[in-house]
């Protein structure tokens, strides 16, 4: 993988301005958390503002997993999980007892729920990383949301738990009943994890967590042990997401079985994968892409998990850096002046580009679609999927579509052959 | 007593080999390659799916033999232009693109053929009971299971143990580099063997398919399992993974056939303490904490013997 890069080139010796530029960038972050409701203030927005701010800080906690230490996990949701079922009896149990304890401070909670759990069951899974650590966590998920199923007392079997976040003792007057209020909550909670999490990686037990990652072996060499770090790693990542958990309890006022399962664990692993785990900020444009993504297709098509799926695949077969590692390999090309001799081959490559991805759009469609015998609505033509003029259609963008894609991907490597080696020249591209 | 113990002995077993089908080939894979095949039970999934098709188009027989083969040609082509190319981002890459695989697999399954159960009987051949005892028909499919298995196992062991093929595979599965620099054919013999395991996934899905119940989350429920066996028998042990199989199957089909409680057993709680995690463990029977017995059993043996079973290699 290329995490091998992460933020180790650009932390030595910091010209002044690339301090104001970072705070800079989250200051631009804040401030436009801040405004966004008040632009898209519709009450569909703002849920989705609110599930994508859960979903980053989510990913995010992922990430110390994936992107820092290097430990793939197939049951991260368990956390997640656990931390909203943590939060929901927080909340049911302030409101019983009359605590003095305002919601803001719910999250708190599910995050110690689900750092709990990571203390209790962590020593045992990471004693190996890799493969193993993988399959471990993913036999930990299936007992864990199988369990909850068992233990209905605490989990409320199918049902689940429900809560109501307006009974909690109310802060500045807020009684986070409305939508809007919530969402600032989300957003408050997200930046403040947000911030914790990357000074994390700035401590030197994020930095050593690279080195575990990169190398286990040289680590021990120089007296640490890897499991302890990759204990305390996995540690972090239970309580952000048990944040992330609570944040949810908090915003549907309901935990269930299915914060715990295969599916979520999924989903976050996609998020964060497809954002790019080599930098702090790949999981967020996953988690929003994801997010987003999920919402917007689910009205469009019935088999929009299937996209998932192959979106998913393309990007570990082609770049495995994710979006983020895409977005980055520009970098050099910017700053030795290059890239506008690769943007032409770009536009030639769009073309065909697009129309492979239709080609398999209409197959899927069509196969979807043809025991129903539901039209298809694709950019406003509408197809029939009975018809062979589809099926023929489809076929042709298909091949047609990677015959040329394949030949103008070429000349984008080509171009950027040439650029790179320009930016090797003047000293930009290790 | 003795009914229950017979019949779920045979159960057991025949749930065991079948296990045993799907994970010798993903520990071959595992073995040689590195890659833990996450999509190996969509394979499974796939070869029931095809079975079902195929019986439904020329008949059983010739799908029990079309069926794995068909699984097996979708294997290679995985191997050859999926895997082959994702090898240099190195294993973890490697896993997730299976993943992504499995996921995809289960979406397009439940796609063509949909979400609920199909309709794939035992073949009217096979439909009869095979004998009887304690008053319970012991149906001739599940003999035919086992016996399929069982033929299965034993070819499995003539090729590793007899032939120059098997040499290879057994030398790649301590040794892959080594093989490498005598001079086999690497890429080949991974091609081959990726595609040998999927098709008998494969040839696992087209018999389990009638007895067990044939939909698409079918792979999603298995693949768990399937790694729980790998990991407690051992990573890469062909022998561990056998009798984790056995061990597995045994113990999950028991299990389900028990009816017991704690409260069954000690006597009810007392009923003036309400509701508690004390009383949800007191009460559950065994039975309904059979799915989970698995998972249990992998924890336990983390605790215990962190190489599994038979284990030896570390990663």
């Amino acid at each position: 993988m290329t995490t091998a890069t992460t933020s180790t080139s650009n932390m030595t010796g910091k010209p002044a301005g690339d301090g104001l530029r970072f705070y800079g960038v989250w200051l631009i972050g804040v401030i436009s958390l801040i405004v966004l409701p008040m632009i898209f203030s519709s009450g569909g927005s703002l849920t989705s503002f609110s599930l994508i701010g859960i979903a980053i800080v989510f990913a995010l906690s992922y990430n110390i997993l994936l992107g820092q230490t290097g430990l793939l996990s197939f049951g991260h949701a368990v956390h997640y999980g656990l931390g909203g079922f943590a939060a929901c009896h927080m909340m049911n149990a302030v409101v019983s007892h009359g605590w003095p304890i305002p919601l803001p401070f719910i999250p708190l909670f599910g995050g110690l729920g689900g750092l709990m759990f990571a203390v209790i069951i962590g020593w045992v899974m990471t004693k190996r990383a890799g493969t193993v650590f993988a399959m471990i966590s993913l036999g930990i998920g299936e007992l864990v949301a199988s369990s909850s199923l068992i233990l209905r007392s605490v989990f409320g079997g199918e049902a689940g738990i429900t809560t109501d976040r307006t009974a909690l003792p109310k802060m500045f007057g807020w009684s986070f009943g409305p939508q809007l209020q919530v969402y600032y909550l989300i957003a408050f909670w997200l930046v403040l994890a947000a911030i914790a999490m990357y000074a994390l990686t700035r401590t030197p037990l994020g930095r050593i967590s690279n080195a575990v990652r990169d190398n286990p072996e040289r680590v021990q060499f120089i007296g640490y042990d890897p499991h302890v770090v990759r204990y305390l790693a996995f540690c972090f990542a239970g309580f952000f997401a048990g944040i992330a958990g609570g944040l949810a309890a908090i915003n549907f006022e309901i935990a269930n079985s299915a914060y715990l399962g295969a599916i979520q664990s999924g989903l976050v692993l996609f998020s964060t994968f497809i954002g790019g785990t080599a930098y702090f900020f790949g999981p967020i444009l996953g988690a929003i892409l994801v997010t987003y993504l999920q919402l917007g297709l689910t009205s469009v098509t019935s088999v929009w998990q299937l996209y998932f799926g192959i979106i998913f695949i393309g990007i570990v077969m082609f770049s495995p850096g994710g979006i983020a590692g895409l977005l980055m390999m520009h970098r050099p090309l910017v700053r030795a002046g290059t890239l506008w001799t690769v943007i032409p081959s770009y536009f030639v490559a769009v073309v065909p580009t697009v129309a492979l991805a239709c080609g398999v759009i209409l197959t899927i469609e069509t196969v979807a679609r043809y025991s129903g015998g539901e039209a298809i609505n694709l950019f406003g033509i509408a197809f029939n999927p009975k018809s062979p003029m589809t099926w023929l259609s489809a076929v042709v963008l298909v091949f047609g579509g990677a015959f040329l894609a394949r030949l103008t991907w070429r000349r984008i490597a080509d171009a950027w052959d040439r650029a790179a080696t320009v930016a090797r020249d003047r000293g930009y591209l290790a | 007593m003795l009914e229950l113990i017979v019949i779920s002995t045979l159960n057991g077993v025949l749930f065991g080999m079948l296990l045993f089908l799907l994970s010798s080939g993903l520990t071959v894979i595992f073995s040689m390659m590195g890659v833990l095949n996450f999509a190996h039970a969509s394979f499974y999934m796939l070869g029931a799916f095809f079975g079902f098709q195929l019986t439904k188009w020329i008949g059983f027989w010739p799908a029990l033999v079309l069926a794995p083969l068909l699984v097996g040609a979708i294997g290679m082509a995985v191997e050859r232009y999926g895997l082959r190319n994702t090898h240099k981002h190195g294993h973890v890459a490697e896993l997730l693109l299976t993943f992504g695989l499995a996921f995809a697999i289960e979406e397009i399954v439940s796609m063509i053929w949909g979400k609920s159960p199909v309709d794939y009987r035992v073949p009217a051949l096979l439909d009869f009971p095979a004998f009887t005892i304690f008053s319970t028909n012991y149906p001739a499919y599940k003999i035919f299971m086992l016996a399929v298995s069982v033929v299965i196992f034993v070819a499995l062991l003539l090729v590793l143990k007899r032939t120059r093929v098997g040499l290879i595979v057994q030398a790649a599965l301590t040794h892959p580099h080594m093989v490498g620099h005598l001079g086999h054919n690497v890429g080949r013999v991974f091609m081959a063997v990726f595609g040998v395991g999927s098709a008998l996934a494969g040839l696992a899905g087209v018999i389990a398919g009638p007895a067990l119940v044939t939909q698409s989350d079918m792979a999603a429920s298995l693949g768990p399992i399937l790694f729980v066996v790998i990991v407690f028998g051992g990573l890469g042990s062909l022998p561990g993974a056998f009798i984790a199989s056995l061990v597995i199957g045994l113990v999950q089909t028991f299990a389900v056939a028990l009816d017991g409680s704690l409260a069954s057993a000690f006597g009810p709680l007392d009923p003036s303490s309400g509701p508690s995690v004390l009383t949800d463990i007191w009460n559950v029977t065994v039975a309904q904490v059979a799915p989970i017995v698995p998972y249990m059993l992998l924890v336990l043996i983390l605790i215990v013997r962190p190489l599994g079973l038979m284990g030896t290699r570390e990663s």
